[in-house]
């Protein structure tokens, strides 16, 4: 296989554990809320799905399990942040140590072990074509995870419910004052995005490298929140951009195939340098940030 | 019955002081149930953990080894988190420090004289302030948020010690294993207390805990980073500027964490190697929170936070407990910190009051 159908064809679940964690801190982050522990809640999240799955509960099972957990640890984190008005910086640290320090010893003697992942589900006929035919034969996650991308981009597009998130992120003075209860909407939210995170480790650990190591998200979660940024806040570029750190996490895979002469670590600092160089890029448009940024983003609210 | 926060007139010192004693207690309560349901006697563990530091000299002096890269990192975080510059990557400035620290030795291994060590110290320094670079000109030229950008670049600097490491920077004779030659005897920071493992480095991190109070809370820089982080716009057109603070706060990080590498491996390691850093950087952010960001708060802070490192190992031992748990234990602890801490400045009030409204 070439590099590039290579690419094509495992782009897509490379992006997913990326693409789910950014969507709920979409929602998170248009409520106004910046969540920053989710590197823990996916390491959590992770291997909590690998247990149910390694014990022979399946894939369904872990995933909801998984959705749970997550929800749990970032309602600690809404605890702090909205219920005690913590500083949400710190509240999001604290919360991704506990996640992480959690994991490791949750995980403690699961170390090493794999699970076998998911089949994959091929369109008929597009599987078929020469180059890109990879790219039609998805495992059922990776199908549902682009259905959620719409289903939030119409949220947000269309519905009430997304015009109240946004409100209630833009101006929650306003929003309060009209009768929407500010603090409950920013927990549904937060709530909403741990699931999604919870959801993300699962895929990582128990579908595109079913196995759990300590440590084995390696900064997904950090980059998740930065593709937020660089999808300055939209459904549409959020995608886009977890599907190009899909590729890039894809490149020391090809690199080893196509017998290139870099160092290995090189190839697995990449996606941190490529987040670094394109936030660069991003941020200092401001006036791209200004136009769809989130106006009370990480501000404390309450009388 | 509702219940409210409202906040005080004035921010009440004596919780400022209780805060980090009530959270330690709830933190203790929820780590207990914890230890129960992982079929631990927690009396065994609680004993292991935070008490066997304190009971010898041989523990008390680990603590003491352990209390000096702390004190250091968080005293450099401190500054900037106070002028709310979230610096998050001490890890990697750390490392990097511990990198360039190692080249004298690495590339000079016979050299000989006192001027190594404190030339490695300068070095390593050096390194963790180069590192803390590009996320301070990302920040101030490109509007990057610090946060990601100083977490990305510790990311990247495990990947660059793994390189050195298992390429030029190998021991030939090291039977293939990860990590640099053992340093000569001129590169090793000499004892201070005689039969202890504790270095000249603890001086040094205690005296930048009396240059931070100096600095901080009684020179006019440190008096423009506060109102920096408590008041940007007010600090803004009162002259003070942004972008120095920024620089400041990220350089004196790295700086701070770069010396706390330099002086790990000239100190109780003695050679590069991978497990360096035991996640002093991240423990150190929860160090900088508990000291409530205070020069003379993160002595105390650090000096616990080091004993529950040496507990924790002492747990590993004798009450059979999983390493990870000393990080859950961490990590509670600052949640419950941020949770108590709020009452420094708002007061719980029950059922219904004037001001303020439900939520």
């Amino acid at each position: 296989m070439s590099g590039m159908s290579f690419i094509l064809a495992g782009m897509l679940a490379a992006a997913t554990p990326f693409l789910l964690a950014a969507l709920g801190e979409l929602v998170v982050e248009r409520a106004g809320v910046l969540n920053l522990g989710l590197e823990g809640i996916m390491a959590l999240g992770a291997v909590v799905a690998f247990i149910v799955v390694y014990h022979g509960g399946g894939h369904p099972a872990a995933f909801a399990v998984a959705a749970l957990a997550g929800c749990a640890l970032s309602l600690v984190f809404g605890f702090l942040a909205l219920g005690v008005r913590a500083n949400q910086v710190a509240a999001g640290l604290a919360v991704g140590i506990l996640g992480q320090g959690l994991s490791s010893l949750i995980g403690n003697s699961y170390e090493s072990l794999t699970v076998t992942g998911l089949a994959k589900w091929a369109v008929p006929g597009l599987a078929d074509l020469p180059v890109v035919g990879g790219l039609f034969v998805q495992d059922i996650v990776v199908w549902l995870s682009l259905l959620a991308t719409a289903a939030i981009w119409g949220m947000f597009r269309f519905s009430k419910l997304g015009l109240i998130l946004r409100a209630v992120g833009e101006n929650p003075q306003a929003a309060r004052a009209i009768g929407y209860r500010v603090i409950a909407i920013r927990y549904g939210a937060v709530a909403f995005g741990g699931a999604m995170a919870g959801l993300a480790g699962a895929y990582a650990s128990t579908v595109y490298t079913p196995l759990w190591a300590d440590g084995m998200i390696a900064g997904r979660g950090w980059i998740a929140l930065a593709l937020v940024v660089f999808g300055t806040w939209l459904t549409g570029r959020i995608f886009f951009g977890a599907l190009l750190f899909g590729a890039v996490s894809l490149a020391s895979l090809v690199a080893q195939t196509e017998g290139w002469a870099v160092p290995s670590q090189l190839l697995s600092s990449l996606p941190y340098i490529v987040t670094i160089i394109v936030l660069g890029i991003i941020t200092s448009n401001k006036r791209l940030l200004k136009v769809n940024g989130v106006a009370s983003l990480g501000e404390p609210f309450g009388p | 019955m509702t219940l409210r926060l409202v906040r005080r007139e004035k921010a009440s010192t004596r919780m400022a002081v209780l805060a980090p004693l009530l959270a330690l207690l709830a933190a203790m309560v929820l780590n207990l149930l914890l230890f129960l349901a992982m079929g631990k006697d927690p009396a065994a563990v609680f004993h292991a953990m935070l008490l066997e530091p304190f009971s010898s000299w041989a523990g008390f002096s680990e603590v003491l080894l352990k209390m000096g890269p702390l004190l250091l990192i968080a005293q450099g975080l401190a500054i900037g988190f106070r002028a709310k510059v979230f610096n998050i990557g001490a890890e990697g400035q750390f490392i990097l420090g511990a990198i360039f620290a190692s080249a004298i030795p690495v590339y000079f291994p016979q050299a000989t004289g006192a001027w190594i060590w404190p030339a490695m110290l300068v070095l390593g320094a050096l390194g963790g302030a180069l590192w803390a670079v590009v996320p301070a000109f990302w920040r101030v030229r490109l509007n990057a948020n610090e946060i990601l950008v100083t977490l990305m670049m510790s990311l990247i600097a495990i990947q660059v010690l793994n390189y050195l490491l298992l390429g030029p920077w190998k021991d030939p004779m090291g039977f293939n294993f990860p990590q640099s030659v053992m340093f000569q005897y001129d590169a090793m920071i000499p004892i201070l207390l005689p039969g202890t493992r504790v270095n000249v480095s603890l001086l040094i991190a205690l005296f930048s805990a009396l240059l931070a109070w100096a600095y901080m809370q009684r020179s006019f820089g440190g008096y423009q980073f506060l109102v920096g982080g408590l008041a940007p716009k007010a600090a803004t057109y009162a002259g003070f500027s942004e972008a120095r603070a920024i620089w400041l706060s990220l350089l004196i990080g790295g700086f701070a964490a770069g010396l706390a590498g330099a002086a790990e491996v000239a100190g109780p390691i003695g050679q590069l190697q991978r497990s360096i850093s035991t996640g002093y950087g991240y423990a150190a952010i929860i160090v900088a929170y508990l000291g409530g960001l205070h020069p003379v708060g993160i002595v105390a802070s650090s000096l616990f936070m080091a004993a529950l490192y040496i507990g924790g190992d002492n747990a590993m031992v004798s009450a059979d407990l999983p390493v990870a748990a000393v990080r859950v234990f961490q990590g509670t602890l600052l949640v419950c910190y941020l949770a108590a801490v709020t009452f420094v400045r708002f007061r719980l009030d029950f059922g219904a009051s004037v001001e303020g409204g439900r939520v």
